[in-house]
């Protein structure tokens, strides 16, 4: 590898607006071709010669003691491989769907006979499941200290109106439509190659190495393309170090997990649920003076997040406390955007039950205290305003509860929210070869938030070069390591580390080609697939002819991340506001229009920003209205771990959508910054606060299904004014 | 001809799932066997397994054979036996369209159809849709207006949008919300969809070529 030379950092930049051939376009994503055919290879369709199918036979009791295991049946099966004790007599088990013995045999029938043959005893302990109830959690509850800032009491004292309200969203699940799972083989005695569904390429080989007692660089991990993670895979998790084992126990053969969809949704996943009791007060004129809040939730046995509550509004005077419940369900994992919906439910509804209290249009009211969102004030007051017009606010709202005839009842609702988003560790590997060719690799992933296009899109754009000439290899953890994907900090890393890679490989290209064009490096510029000197089109060369100036060796320059020059940036805000009709005779809410609007910096490919967009908000109309991980608490068990009952929302359910992305000056400035999280925060709180404005009554949980639409009705309650 | 053995009357009295459970319940036995015929109330009626038997499919214009036991889905088939994976296993038990391909043209949940039962038919798959490596106007539709994400759930849209712009060559938005809802997106394209729906029905109106 070529030493790169070092351009002050002032030259790490972006390019300027005007010379922007590709960035910030509307660009197809490279890798649609491979997906609509059919043809991009996923995890659950590697197939191995030789391999074996591994199945796993789970607890079917929240909290139990493993007292015998009889695998005998199992062993003697034909076909039958693999017999592996994953948790032995005398392990305590704590959630339902734990693993307990795994199976490897030659195909998928035989394995599952194996399962079924295999024999339990468990001695069943006490469980909790549920979490509505603080109270019911006894010695599994986990209350925080109380926090004070400012001095609330004497704040409501001075308050002309408060309100109180209870608030929530349950546990919810990933439901990523490509299961959790791998296919591990040895390659020797020594070696393992993973082929493995997951957000973190270049760190599941660190993860696996202690269990199995080989150093992690023994250990490659493979993905072409992954169905989905959310967060909730960046794991090798217990089923992935098991299938090493079972391959190891089958002589190397590979073997294959990949969870049944009701292990997936009782184990793989869950967002932590969040609730709570929500005093805020205000002056007359709607200016915000004082917030308390006791909330809770849980994410099994780790006992969840804790939602950063007020959301956004810093209101001078708080006391807010949290208890953490601990109960026996499948352990939380990053959902989107961890603890911010949860927050942004609890506190964008308190307000607008209070704006409704106040009498004040939740718009004038959030307007009126815009300055409590700190730094981010005037992107959120210009969003408010764009929001406001693509959805005709000022035409279509009213005060609560719609007084027109009929059973539909008709509402508007906002929410806004924000996140970080900067750009993760990254290296990648950019090689321009004699014959003009140029690859990048690097170990990250893309989870469909268009990766290989953003890398593509820079590369290209830097290089003066069409896309279709760069070779993006990514999914491998032989490539330069990269940063996981979560927390949106994908696009922000890979393209830092792409653009100084290019750039540097461009001034060494430009060292060579100069003499030749008798001009100095620095006057140099690759446009359109030539290098010429700058403001002189005669004087210039092909792309090729310039590679072969390179002599008999390929360039490769490494570009990191962080790195010199500012390329990245963080904290963005957005804006999102619903419209939906309720029938108060059935309780049916439906979803009108829902508009986003939303800055995340300087924006690498239009298309794929504003699907991420569109994606967030169908996201959130199903946690809004349809999703939620139901709990038995007799039995401890999932009722609904299947996608029948377990409902995510369908074409027909999600309404109009508009997205409105914020450029140009002021937002581009600012460095790409990631964009997964941020639009799937507010979805719930636009529109419950929609629903409380269509039927004048808060809805207080979500989803906001039709039987808890028909009792707050019936209620006609769910908050009191005190004046 | 007529089988005494017992447990015909049975099996052959019972639905195609209570079929496969009860069959996932008996030891499989790597033997192949072919069918045995039995009469229940005054008809024919074939008895399979549960060994394995030679399985014979017709996709996208193509024979395929293998020995399977006669509870393995066509999915399984396609996926495992055959290694065509643009159908996905998502649900496996028909809710969420990640599966569908086509069965005589209409679209079937793979996931909930035997194997056995899907010989004789002609069966087209997302892979059988390009023609002479060219994209059908629907997947095109579908990159132009980014009906993917993670595209997980697109080869199973892409085969129902197939199946129902076939049905409804001119569909109103209304009916596209209608038509589609047998399959589930999680990453959320469904706008997209929707547009590469109208997108391609656009082309089809232009009379452009499309099978
Ligand atoms: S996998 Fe067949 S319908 Fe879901
Ligand atoms: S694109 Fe990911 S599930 Fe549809």
């Amino acid at each position: 590898m070529t030493e790169p030379l070092h351009p002050s950092p002032a030259e790490y930049t972006w390019p300027e607006r005007g010379h922007r051939r590709l960035i910030g376009k509307r660009i197809s994503r490279v890798d649609g071709p491979a997906k609509v055919s059919g043809k991009a290879t996923y995890t659950y369709d590697v197939h191995r010669p030789g391999m074996l199918y591994g199945k796993i036979l789970r607890s079917p009791y929240a909290h139990a003691r493993i007292k015998s295991i009889d695998t005998s049946a199992a062993e003697k099966m034909p076909g039958v491989k693999a017999v592996h004790v994953i948790q032995g007599p005398g392990t305590e088990i704590f959630w339902a769907g734990d693993e307990i013995v795994a199976v490897a045999a030659v195909d998928e029938p035989t394995a599952e006979d194996a399962i079924r043959s295999i024999r339990v005893e468990y001695e069943i302990l006490p469980h909790l499941v549920i979490d509505t109830d603080p109270q019911r959690a006894g010695d599994l509850a986990k209350p925080t200290a109380e926090e004070v800032v400012g001095d609330p009491d004497a704040a409501f004292q001075q308050a002309e109106v408060i309100v109180e309200g209870e608030y929530g969203l349950p546990v919810i699940t990933h439901c990523c439509l490509e299961s959790h799972g791998l296919v591990a083989e040895w390659e020797d005695e020594e070696n393992l190659l993973v082929h493995i569904s997951t957000q973190a390429v270049s760190s599941i080989p660190n993860q696996m190495a202690r269990p199995l007692g080989i150093p992690a660089g023994n250990i490659r991990v493979k993905m072409d393309h992954i169905g989905g993670g959310f967060g909730s895979k960046f794991s090798p998790d217990r089923w992935g170090i098991v299938a090493a084992r079972l391959s190891k126990m089958a002589g190397g053969r590979p073997v294959k997990i990949m969870l049944e969809r009701d292990a997936e949704l009782m184990v793989a996943g869950a967002r932590p649920s969040a609730y709570g009791r929500v005093k805020v007060g205000a002056k007359k004129d709607g200016t915000l003076l004082a917030w308390e809040s006791t909330s809770w939730g849980t994410g099994g046995m780790g006992g969840g997040g804790r939602p950063p509550l007020p959301y956004i509004f810093e209101i001078p005077n708080q006391r807010k406390q949290h208890t953490a419940i601990m109960n026996h369900i499948g352990s939380a994992r990053a959902w989107r955007a961890p603890n911010h919906p949860q927050a942004c439910l609890l506190t964008m509804a308190a307000l607008e039950d209070l704006a409704a209290e106040l009498g004040m249009d939740p718009l004038d009211f959030f307007l009126k205290n815009i300055a409590l969102t700190g730094r981010r004030a005037e992107i959120y007051r210009q969003e408010l305003q764009i929001a406001a017009d693509l959805i005709g606010w000022k035409k279509h709202w009213h005060p609560r509860g719609d007084r027109s005839r009929g059973p539909i009842k008709r509402g508007l609702g906002l929410a806004i929210h924000t996140w970080g988003g900067r750009g993760h560790a990254s290296n990648c590997d950019l090689t321009i070869h004699p014959d003009g060719s140029v690859e990048i690799k690097l170990a990250s992933q893309d989870l469909g938030t268009g990766t290989r296009t953003g890398i593509t899109i820079v590369a290209a754009e830097t290089l003066g070069l069409p896309m279709d000439r760069i070779k993006v290899m990514i999914g491998d953890s032989r490539y330069p390591p990269s940063g996981p994907s979560g927390g949106s900090t994908t696009i922000g890393g890979v393209s830092s580390a792409t653009r100084r890679a290019a750039l540097d490989a461009l001034d060494q290209l430009f060292a060579k080609v100069a003499p030749a064009l008798n001009a100095r490096p620095e006057d140099l510029e690759a446009v359109q697939g030539r290098i010429g000197v700058k403001g002189d089109p005669s004087r210039s060369m092909s792309w090729e002819q310039a590679c072969a100036r390179l002599g008999g060796m390929p360039l490769t320059v490494r570009g990191r991340n962080p790195g010199p020059g500012h390329l990245t940036g963080s904290g963005v805000g957005g804006v999102q506001m619903a419209d939906v009709s309720v029938d108060v005779e059935t309780g049916v809410v439906k979803i009108n229009k829902m508009v986003a609007v939303q800055d995340c910096g300087l924006i690498i490919d239009m298309k794929t920003a504003e699907s991420q967009c569109y994606g967030a908000m169908i996201m959130g109309i199903g946690y809004a209205l349809y999703e939620e991980k139901i709990m038995d608490q007799l039995t401890g068990r999932m009722l609904n771990p299947n996608m029948e009952f377990y409902k995510l929302a369908g074409l027909g359910d999600v309404g109009e959508l508009i997205v409105h992305m914020m450029t140009g000056p002021g937002y581009d400035e600012r460095g790409v910054i990631g964009l997964g999280e941020p639009p799937v925060i507010s979805p719930g709180a636009a529109i419950s606060n929609a629903v409380a404005n269509a039927i004048g009554v808060r809805v207080p949980y979500l989803p906001l299904t039709p039987d808890r639409v028909l009792e707050a009705l019936h209620k006609k309650g769910g908050h009191h004014a005190t004046h | 001809m007529r089988d005494h053995r017992p447990s015909d009357g049975r099996a052959a009295s019972l639905s195609r799932r209570e079929f496969l459970k009860i069959s996932g319940l008996s030891l499989s036995l790597p033997v192949v066997t072919d069918f045995r015929v039995i009469r229940v109330a005054g008809a024919e009626v074939k008895i399979f397994g549960p060994g394995k038997v030679p399985v014979t499919l017709n996709i996208n214009g193509k024979t395929y054979t293998a020995h399977l036991e006669p509870r393995v889905t066509l999915l399984e088939a396609l996926r495992d036996a055959f290694h065509l994976t643009g159908a996905k296993r998502v649900c496996d038990r028909g809710t969420c369209g990640a599966c569908t391909v086509l069965m005589d043209g209409r679209p079937v949940y793979a996931c909930s159809v035997l194997a056995i039962d899907a010989q004789r038919r002609s069966i087209t798959t997302v892979e059988g849709l390009m023609n002479e490596g060219r994209l059908h106007p629907i997947q095109r539709a579908f990159i132009d207006n980014d009906a993917q994400q993670c595209g997980f759930c697109t080869p199973g849209f892409v085969v129902a949008c197939k199946a129902f712009l076939d049905k409804n060559p001119h569909p109103t938005p209304e009916d596209i919300r209608k038509g589609l809802g047998g399959n589930f997106c999680r990453c959320g394209t469904y706008m997209g969809i929707r547009a590469a729906v109208l997108q391609a029905a656009g082309m089809q109106k232009g009379g452009a070529s499309h099978d």
